[in-house]
């Protein structure tokens, strides 16, 4: 190789080299969040690390495909929901679970039942649930609606995000959320509710 | 007594508090939420639920996690 064609493929490593670490360390800066909705996708923490270094493997091996300024959390995030559903290790659903279609209202009016209108005392019901039961009733919903209620109401992405990250329509994101949401709360007030 | 529930709270109370209507339906449930008892306890109660919800739910990455992510930088797309 001629000197100043190896001078350029020199700068063309050195670049390249500064680029690689730079997106690693963006995406580390997202680790916290990544582990937040991998710990809420699978049963156990052990679960939910391997899940996260597994994401970050991958994301690093591949890190060329993702496109600078773009959004980088959901890029993540959509190795990471790849990952856990090919992996088959998603919290299934008990069996035994039945879905009732009730109203939005059911937890809100068996609140209501129990505390009166006052919103302060309401305010307290819904917290004297224990934190335990509400991961629980997280858990038993059924993964396909988790995914999303996970993604919008814990890991704080948009409907646009979440769309995104699942590979689905706006549309149907949004009627997972609402029905992710009714299934917990139907869960909360039937498990949950001292 | 709780009331009947409202079609109209079903309709936008979701999105209401995602914060995704238009400008258009924002003002439309502005209004609805300031004439009707009913949807503004429901509002509050479904803020309430979910900001205790996330609480409980969100979890800490645990300690030593990020030294082990740390260690794989720099993988190679060929191993």
């Amino acid at each position: 190789m001629s000197e100043p064609e190896s001078a350029t493929e020199a700068r063309r490593i050195a670049t390249e080299a500064r680029d690689r670490a730079r997106f690693e360390d963006e995406a580390l800066t997202f680790a916290d969040q990544v582990y937040r909705v991998a710990r809420r996708l699978v049963g156990s923490r052990e679960e939910a690390e391997d899940l996260v270094q597994e994401t970050y493997a991958r994301a690093f091996r591949s890190w060329r495909s993702f496109t600078p300024g773009t959004n980088m959390r959901a890029w993540l995030l959509r190795i990471l929901t790849n990952l856990n559903v090919d992996r088959g290790r998603r919290i299934q659903r008990s069996p035994q679970t039945q879905q009732l279609e009730e109203s939005d209202y059911y937890l809100a009016n068996k609140v209501a039942s129990a505390a009166g209108e006052d919103a302060l005392e309401q305010e307290q019901v819904v917290e004297r649930m224990s934190q335990d039961s509400i991961v629980n009733a997280l858990s038993e919903i059924s993964p396909q609606l988790r995914d999303v209620v996970v993604l919008v109401d814990i890991g704080d992405f948009t409907y646009a995000d979440a769309a995104q990250i699942l590979d689905v329509p706006i549309g149907t994101v949004m009627s997972r959320l609402h029905r992710g949401r009714r299934a917990l709360k139907q869960k909360l007030a039937e498990e949950a509710l001292p | 007594m709780t009331g009947d529930p409202c079609d109209k709270c079903e309709e936008i109370l979701q999105e209401f508090l995602d914060r995704t209507l238009t400008n258009d339906e924002w003002a439309e449930a502005e209004v609805h939420l300031s004439e009707c008892g009913y949807c503004r306890r429901r509002y509050r109660f479904e803020e309430t639920l979910r900001r205790y919800v996330k609480l409980s739910a969100v979890e800490r990455m645990p300690p030593g996690l990020m030294a082990k992510l740390q260690e794989l930088r720099g993988l190679d797309a060929s191993t």
